[in-house]
């Protein structure tokens, strides 16, 4: 067990420099940061000061190394447009992100696995029949124009919610959370829906065929026969082993609807790591953009490591093929 | 029944509550924009929406009104000193306090432009002829340079003061470095005279400021906006639909295809009015031959004829009724109207005309025409990379085949100063309303100290003395004179192809009134609400 873990964790962390390394090869198609932060009136001379002393004047893998060695100590340097420490910034920002990512995955898991369990049951009714057409809607249809959909739908014609923003935040001192007051929560549904409504549509897909998969076994059959009540078949024997599956996909997509939140930020201003990460493109700002990536892939390789790291717990079969590894 | 009580008690209260909202709201206007304000140090970042909140917060010695007239801020009189023509003496305004209460003084003005100056500072080309500057008493400050500079004025309207002891007290003596990776005080916090204070801000998210009761000028303008909540919104279909709600009273960039759609609603309108930016193309015409195009050994662009066919190819009145929707204003020259040199006939549109186009496309040997890339930026001007594409057809007419390459600002403008580009696009505007400005940037042969936006390779070194000489002229007659010559050999040698000058188009809430200012900058202190 301890072995696998290791060889995980060490695979893990291979997998995160190699992301570093094609990051860092990529900004130099991104643009050059100089342009921008020196302005109109830059003469030439400024502009080879200033790259000397950023250090573009160096080659990619030059640069890589420097991040590294910052990065190790947790320094990921000062963050070219705001000039503020890139840890602090993203610090700021990413309780914003988290609670969107919250609520959009908690609404996803609780009107997904209802409406999976309910179009399954009712399966040739004319509500789940039109549940199950309107759900192609969620993953057919772009971000971003479902989130305008909302805001003109909501904002602008029935006027009940805020078209942008976060509404009004407190701030707890290591977290600015928008929970706690009325304009807040009001301003957090148009976005989590949006980005929430992919990931409901496909749980509830999920569970749909997974629970009519389930209720034609014949332990359900043999449960119906016995005269159990229709909810305990379907509640206490069906959904338990659709579980399985779902769990496993949603774990995944957590980590999808982080990094997802950038188009959804953009649209409803968000202010989160989304939005930073964007406006550091345009800007060039490559303290931020490689911070943005790493974390995004170490969260991603955590996530899988943990999965992997479970099913070796639950799966005996990995556990007897040592001699493979 | 006592439930009952309770649930009145609330109901009665949240009415309450909600109409004292109400009644803050009256006075606080919700502003928003597509770029948030990159930092509050006022002298790190020379840059449109920077700028603009920081006018809120603090000022300068002389400021810009709506209108675009300079007008006396800090300073109360200004002018070249009688004895000795290269300094600028200067009368500060009295009795003036920072929001934290400390004086305003010659100490704060010294203080400010020698930290303006200094390396980092984006403002220090603009005090690039300033040898030293003085106190000269409490409220006199002086300004030496190191020849006559008649427009010195001009050049300080964007260059605001702080208080010295708050800069030494919490370590903001320095321009925020963020090659060196200093995290300024300044960066996030703001101590100016201005007419608003700053109460709250996150970046990318929220600012808010109120009013400043002890404002010198509380009396002298309205002042009857007592709350501003300044929001960027980068998205144009929210930023739209955020005025079209009412969640936000004033919109700085209404796109010009939702204008209709914004001026149609009841309550809203939208204002308009020509912008100091003027959009262009630049070709390369210096080297010998071009990377970019099919003509071998040979650079096209180098042969008046080709520059001035290709001038009298492109239909700007085309451009502005199909591209703009009538949201520009057909140019003739490379400096927007407002600007000293500027002239209604350099201006005049060029004449459209294919067929004499083409004729002169044939004298210079280049009937069978030939193919070049365009290089346009697509997030930077109004419907830029359309522009271009307009452009691509008609330059088609003539047999030039265009190959068009749109790249993000950050991508495009790289190509401009590494001269890695033989035809672009790029936008101009005139912060100092003088031609000297677009002489150095874009005439005067690229080097050290000058020229550094010149990517048409352009070099003539009796027109560069000519421009250096604008610095010290101080019989403004005379130096007119001057700047019509170099405007007359910019547009005999067809330097660069003008297309239009930009339209501003601020949308707001009926109940705001204000004009428009040719700078982008919203001066809230002269904003009027009606009811």
């Amino acid at each position: 067990m301890l072995a696998f873990a290791i060889r995980r964790m060490f695979q893990s962390i291979i997998v995160l420099l190699v992301v570093g390394l094609v990051a860092f090869s990529m900004f130099n198609f991104v643009g050059d940061p100089v342009d921008s932060m020196l302005g109109q009136e830059r003469t030439d001379a400024d502009v080879e000061r200033v790259r000397i002393q950023l250090g573009l004047d160096q080659p990619f893998p030059v640069q890589y190394y420097k991040f590294l060695q910052g990065a190790v100590k947790g320094n990921f340097g000062i963050s070219y447009r705001q000039g503020r420490p890139v840890s602090q910034i993203i610090a700021e920002r990413l309780p914003a992100t988290l609670e969107l990512a919250f609520v959009s995955a908690v609404l996803a898991i609780i009107f997904g696995v209802a409406l999976g369990i309910f179009t399954a049951i009712r399966r040739n009714g004319w509500a789940a029949n039109t549940i199950m057409s309107l759900s192609l809607i969620g993953v057919s249809l772009p971000t971003f124009l479902i989130g305008i959909l909302l805001i003109y739908i909501f904002a602008v014609e029935l006027g009940w919610l805020s078209s942008f923003g976060r509404g009004d935040v407190v701030d707890l001192g290591w977290w600015r959370t928008g929970f706690l007051t009325k304009s807040g929560l009001l301003a957090i549904i148009l976005p989590a829906i949006t980005l929430g409504l992919y990931q409901m549509t496909l749980i509830m897909r999920i569970v749909r065929a997974e629970m009519l998969e389930v209720l034609r076994t014949d332990y359900i059959k043999f449960a119906r026969a016995r005269g159990l009540s229709k909810r305990a078949v379907n509640f206490g024997h069906a959904l338990k082993n659709t579980m399985v599956p779902v769990i496993t996909v949603t774990g995944m997509q957590i980590g999808s609807i982080i990094a997802f939140a950038i188009i959804t930020e953009t649209v409803f201003q968000w202010p989160g790591v989304g939005l930073l990460f964007i406006n550091a493109i345009r800007f060039v700002d490559i303290p931020i953009m490689a911070a943005y990536l790493m974390l995004i892939s170490v969260m991603f390789v955590s996530i899988n490591l943990i999965v992997d790291l479970l099913y070796f717990a639950i799966d005996p079969r990995l556990r007897l093929d040592k001699t493979k590894g | 029944m006592r439930l009952k009580t309770l649930t009145r008690i609330a109901l009665a209260s949240t009415i309450v509550l909600s109409m004292g909202i109400g009644m803050a709201n009256a006075q606080t206007l919700n502003w928003a924009r597509a770029g948030d304000s990159i930092t509050l140090d006022p002298h790190a970042q020379n840059e449109g929406p920077t700028t603009a909140l920081q006018h809120q917060i603090s000022e300068a010695l002389i400021v810009r009104d709506m209108t675009g007239k300079a007008v006396p801020a800090l300073a109360t009189e200004w002018g070249p000193s009688e004895s000795d023509p290269n300094v600028w003496s200067f009368k500060l305004r009295e009795g003036v306090k920072f929001h934290d209460g400390a004086e305003f003084d010659s100490e704060d003005v010294v203080f400010s432009f020698n930290r303006a100056m200094s390396e980092e500072s984006n403002f220090k080309e603009l005090l690039a002829s300033v040898k030293e500057v003085r106190a000269n008493g409490k409220y006199g400050f002086e300004i030496v340079t190191d020849g006559p500079n008649p427009l010195m004025a001009s050049n300080l309207t964007n260059l605001f003061i702080m208080d010295k002891d708050w800069a030494e007290a919490n370590g903001a003596t320095k321009v925020q470095d963020v090659e060196g990776g200093e995290d300024t005080f300044a960066s996030r916090n703001a101590n100016g005279t201005g007419p608003y204070i700053l109460v709250s801000r996150e970046p990318d998210a929220k600012t808010v400021l109120r009013i400043n009761e002890n404002y010198w000028g509380i009396d002298e303008f309205p002042m009857e906006i007592k709350e501003i909540v300044y929001t960027p919104i980068q998205n144009q279909a929210t930023r739209v639909a955020a005025l079209l709600s009412g969640d936000v009273d004033f919109i700085q960039d209404v796109p010009v295809q939702d204008l209709a759609r914004v001026g149609e609603t009841d309550g809203l309108k939208v204002i308009t009015a020509p912008q100091n930016r003027v959009i262009f193309f630049g070709m390369n015409q210096g080297d010998a031959d071009l990377e970019t195009d099919n003509v071998d050994g040979k650079n096209p662009f180098a042969d008046l004829r080709v520059r001035q066919a290709v001038n009298m190819a492109i239909n700007r009145e085309a451009i502005k009724k199909i591209v703009m929707r009538d949201q520009s204003v057909p140019a003739g020259m490379i400096s927007p109207p407002f600007v000293n040199g500027w002239t209604a006939e350099l201006d005049a549109v060029p004449e459209n005309n294919v067929e004499k186009a083409q004729g002169l496309m044939n004298d210079a040997g280049y009937g069978d025409g030939f193919s070049i890339r365009l290089n346009c930026p697509n997030d930077r001007y109004i419907n830029d990379e359309a522009i271009c594409q307009a452009a691509v057809g008609m330059l088609a007419k003539i047999g030039i085949n265009v190959q068009l390459e749109a790249l993000p600002k950050a991508q495009h403008f790289p190509l401009i100063g590494g001269l890695k580009t033989d035809f672009y696009m790029l936008g101009w505007g005139v912060p100092t309303y003088d031609s000297e400005y677009i002489f150095n940037f874009l005439v005067h042969t690229k080097g050290e100290k000058y020229g550094s936006w010149n990517g048409v390779r352009f070099s003539d070194p009796e027109l560069d003395m000519k421009i250096q000489g604008l610095a010290s002229e101080t019989d403004l007659d005379k130096r007119n004179q001057t700047i019509a010559d170099i405007w007359a050999v910019v547009q005999k040698e067809q330097l660069y192809i003008p297309i239009h000058h930009q339209v501003l188009n601020w949308g707001m809430s009926d109940k705001v009134d204000t004009i428009v200012s040719p700078e982008d900058t919203p001066m809230f202190k002269y904003f009027k609400l009606g009811s």
